[in-house]
């Protein structure tokens, strides 16, 4: 007999009232239970609703937000119709919420132990004399080093990923039952979300929590829930077990979604899921995915489909779903086949370029100035062919960024030169440099929210380039601009529209626009898809790769995202802490022998396979600055040989020609 | 079509969805009726007033509301209907002048030291903040004291010391946009520094500081009524909420009307400007007082 569900949410509809005074819906008709002992993964595009799904199952609402029909019970409780009191002593008690960035819910101005407290005091049985002994329990539970010296911390003391434990911890303190989690490892580097998804997965199966777990990222759903269900357009469009979902999904979208998804072991790059989805606002007359999918013929346009429930646990909301596999996952679509660049000539070259972020005042100059800390980045040395894309990765702070902002000249160089075909170095500020490189060397930034002005129509931010290196204006500026905007796929009619008038992925496309608008040699792409919905990376991927064949344009591509890099990359360089750890042809560096950096970056990586587990070699510690002698890895490495790490500068190991490895373990056992 | 007039279409097209946006507010609607109403009063009172403000009747001294008389009488027997009726004229000239002109110094400065950041912008800032803490009627009366009232003084003296806090605002809106990343891409790209400043930071300040006028205007009609109250604005006969709301209070007990009349008509119009100031600020999207969300 199976368990009565813990979480039972019953054909819940969720609206908001328009200016127009129409309801508009965003949750249409979900129904979700969780049993104990269930960890059920919510995915979907961002506005499919899965957040408003989570917060619902513990009776909370946006503002604006207001149940239309349906409803919510927890434990034989109605959520909707409680009492204030009663709910208050049900979130944070035996419904605990870990959210997005853990970082924003701390208190800044309390103690790590005080805040845990404040928790145990609201929330548990515990006497006071047992708040210090509870503090320390639940600290050694997330498994923090040093629970005793890290109470007496502040939030602003820890990293992102031991911000993220203390929340898990507070959670904990009152020994929940059900554990809501939304996108609790977004932002956090791959193997802080290795180790936290670990944790997760020990201590729901230990407590035998009923969990909920939102979030874009398959990978971590793979690894936690044992259920998932995808989420479009305010509707459940398939339910199952993590098996069945992620390695063979029954719904046209959750197919694409997982196909757009960059993975370690295929050489290409992902398919890309045309179009975007609806808008709450519009009425959608037949099934809400019909514009974007492949099957759709004239019944999914007429009229909407119903969640089937199948023999086999499934419920999916297709009318052909038994014809799924005619989308069949590779597509014709080759593997990408590298240009030939060896014989090219040099587009760029960084030679020993060092950077660092210290200005030391006049007094530390003189009395200590064997304190100077070491350089943010150093020692980096790369040429790259024209027509080349090289990929950088590492985690946060490992001055990939710092780089790419030092050749566009934003960030002063320290020493070191930045040399543009094979001609005299760069000055290292952009106001000293001449305009004809300015021109050959363009950035598109992570954040396009941020990189476009929000005063500025398409037509006007376009402009700015076109006016400014070719003179256009008038007619032929406005020719361009839609020749330039035709490029990325976008139309004429974008032209008189702001940015936020614009989607995720076309306001991208329009900083991308921007930087083709030079014409330069040079594009430098700093996390370009980061802040981009799966589906929507996989597009801008793809526009990427096609725009470089056809102008030859060479990349310099960050990330810290490993199989983003490997999809779009010929080269790839493997930064830690502003140090070059590995550089080669991607073949080469993701696959053995590896620097064992890179190593415990690859195993970090969380598939979004339910049968692969990570290998999870180095610890996820956070260090601040980079060591002053030595390996720049040696504190975190797994496999340190000794003193000499810590003394000696690793000399570069030539495994075959063009793959280089820093690292003092001899070639024949890395 | 050139692009510099799609850029001209955009702006009057987005001052249109601004205004459409403050009218569909409750608060726009009230908020700009109400300075609508006391902005057409200032223009017509001079001839829709039913007395001359200056005619003092000694037998009708401290009258209530009568049928010829609808507000009664001051204690000099002038009719308060008329009085309140032109009391705002002066405060709203002033004002009116006195705002833009302490908006343009206040962000033209709060910009520069924005854009020159560092050190100097650093100490620069603490002599502001040095300023700001005196208390602002006091700084005022000195100047008024020295170089004596009227408009010729009032006006400079309210543009300056209400230009202040604005460099304030500027300034901290100047530093989040040059933060931003189409800051950053301009420079990469090598656009002039005027180009930046005037295609890429104004813009986005200008909505900051359009609020900030409007919320400033408001504060300075309450500093101008205070001066006249004290006896430092506008000097008599000449009709001002400030001066009435002065002269009538010894009267209060048993004369209330000469006071309610003047202090109905400024308070409606610092509350029109208060509203009209917050649903432009919602329209604009630079609204911080949002609403906790439990």
């Amino acid at each position: 007999m199976p368990q009565s569900p813990f979480i039972d949410i019953k054909n819940l509809s969720v609206g908001y009232t328009s200016r127009s005074g129409k309801t508009i819906p965003v949750l249409r008709d979900v129904n979700l239970s969780i049993t104990r002992g269930d960890s059920i993964g919510l995915v979907g595009e961002s506005g499919s609703g899965k957040s408003t799904l989570a917060l619902a199952a513990m009776g909370y609402f946006k503002r604006g937000l207001h149940v239309i029909s349906g409803q919510v019970q927890f434990d034989g409780i109605d959520m909707l119709n409680i009492e204030r009191n009663a709910l208050q002593r049900l979130r944070g008690g035996r419904l605990a919420l870990i959210p997005q960035n853990s970082g924003q819910s701390l208190t800044p101005n309390l103690r790590i132990g005080q805040q845990i407290i404040e928790a145990l005091r609201l929330h548990s049985d515990l006497p006071a004399t047992g708040f210090d002994a509870g503090v320390i329990d639940l600290l050694s539970q997330v498994r923090l080093p040093d629970p005793i010296g890290l109470t007496d911390r502040y939030p602003h003391e820890l990293s992102g990923g031991q911000q993220q434990r203390v929340a898990i911890a507070m959670a904990l303190a009152s020994d929940p039952e059900a554990l809501l989690l939304d996108e609790p490892t977004t932002g956090l580097d791959v193997t802080t979300q290795a180790h936290i998804m670990e944790l997760l997965r020990d201590l729901a199966k230990d407590r035998n929590l009923a969990m909920l777990y939102v979030s874009h990222d398959l990978g971590a759903i793979a690894r936690v829930c044992n259920k998932v269900m995808v989420m479009y357009a305010g509707e459940t469009v398939l339910t199952g077990s993590a098996k069945q979902v992620l390695l063979s999904p029954r719904h046209p979208y959750a197919h694409g979604l997982l196909a757009s998804i960059p993975r370690l072991n295929e050489a290409s790059l992902p398919q890309a899921l045309d179009g975007r989805p609806p808008m709450p606002s519009e009425t959608i007359t037949g099934c809400a995915f019909a514009d974007r999918c492949k099957l759709a013929d004239q019944i999914c346009h007429s009229s909407p489909p119903q969640l089937n429930h199948l023999e086999t646990g499934e419920a999916v909301r297709c009318f052909h779903h038994d014809q799924i596999g005619q989308l069949n996952r590779k597509p014709e679509k080759s593997a990408r086949s590298n240009p030939v660049v060896a014989d090219k000539d040099t587009a760029l070259s960084l030679a020993n370029l060092a950077v660092s972020y210290s200005r030391p005042g006049l007094l530390s100059k003189l009395f200590t100035p064997q304190d100077t800390p070491p350089s943010t980045v150093d020692r980096i040395t790369i040429d790259i062919k024209k027509g080349e894309t090289l990929g950088l990765v590492g985690e946060s702070g490992s001055g990939k960024s710092t780089i790419l902002k030092t050749i566009a000249g934003m960030v002063p160089a320290q020493s070191g030169n930045i040399i543009l075909n094979q001609t005299e170095p760069l000055d290292t500020m952009v106001e000293k440099r001449p305009a004809a490189y300015l021109r050959q060397v363009q950035i598109i930034f992570q954040n396009p929210d941020d990189s476009l002005n929000p005063r500025h129509t398409v037509a006007q931010i376009l402009a700015q380039p076109l006016r400014l290196y070719y003179g256009l204006s008038g007619t032929p500026l406005r020719d361009r601009s839609i020749a330039i905007l035709e490029q990325v796929r976008l139309g004429e009619h974008y032209l008189e529209r702001l940015p936020s008038q614009l989607s995720g992925g076309e306001k991208q496309r329009v900083a991308i626009a921007r930087a083709f608008a030079a014409d330069p040699e040079i594009i430098l792409c700093d996390e370009v898809t980061s802040a981009l919905d799966v589906s929507v990376q996989a597009a801008v991927l793809d526009l990427l790769d096609v725009l470089k064949r056809q102008d030859g344009t060479t990349y310099i591509f960050v990330s810290h995202d490993l199989a983003v890099v490997k999809a779009i990359s010929d080269r790839v360089a493997v930064l830690y802490q502003g140090r070059i750890c590995e550089i080669g042809p991607v073949a080469a560096v993701y696959s053995a022998p590896f620097h064992p950096y890179t190593d415990a970056l690859l195993g970090a990586v969380l598939e979004p396979d339910p049968d692969v587990a990570p290998r999870l070699t180095a610890d996820d510690a956070v260090e601040l600055s980079p060591p002053k002698t030595g390996c720049p890895f040696q504190r975190r490495c797994p496999r340190k040989l000794g003193s000499i790490c810590e003394t000696n500068i690793p000399t570069a190991q030539e495994i075959a020609p063009g793959h280089i490895i820093h690292c003092h373990i001899p070639q024949v056992d890395l | 079509m050139t692009v510099s007039s799609t850029s001209h279409q955009q702006e009057q097209g987005r001052f249109i969805t601004v205004m459409k946006d403050i009218l569909a507010r409750p608060s726009g609607r009230i908020g700009l009726t109400l300075v609508l109403f006391h902005i057409l009063l200032a223009l017509l009172s001079p001839s829709i007033a039913p007395y001359d403000f200056k005619l003092q009747n000694s037998s009708l001294m401290l009258s209530p509301p009568s049928s010829e008389h609808w507000l009664g009488a001051d204690h000099l027997g002038r009719d308060i209907l008329s009085r309140t009726l032109m009391g705002g004229r002066e405060a709203l000239l002033v004002t009116g002048i006195a705002t833009p002109l302490a908006v343009i110094w206040g962000g033209f400065i709060g910009i520069l030291f924005g854009l020159v950041g560092g050190r100097v912008d650093e100490v620069l800032m603490r002599v502001v903040d040095a300023f700001l803490s005196l208390p602002w009627i006091l700084k005022m009366l000195v100047l008024i004291v020295t170089f004596g009232t009227g408009i010729g003084v009032l006006i400079p003296t309210l543009t300056f010391f209400y230009g202040i806090p604005v460099i304030r605002v500027a300034r901290a809106a100047t530093h989040d946009i040059i933060a931003r990343d189409f800051v950053w891409a301009a420079k990469a790209r090598g656009h002039s520094r005027i180009s930046i400043i005037w295609r890429e930071l104004l813009p986005n300040v200008l909505d900051t500081l359009m609020v900030e006028g409007a919320m400033r205007w408001s504060w300075m009609l309450l500093a101008f009524s205070s001066l006249s109250f004290l006896g430092f604005g506008v000097s008599p006969p000449t009709p001002d909420w400030g001066l009435m709301i002065s002269d009538a209070r010894g009267f209060m007990s048993f004369a209330p009307w000469g006071v309610i009349a003047p202090v109905i008509g400024l308070s409606s119009l610092i509350i029109g400007i208060n509203l009209s100031a917050d649903a432009l600020a919602k329209a604009l999207g630079i609204d911080r007082a949002q609403k906790a969300p439990m």
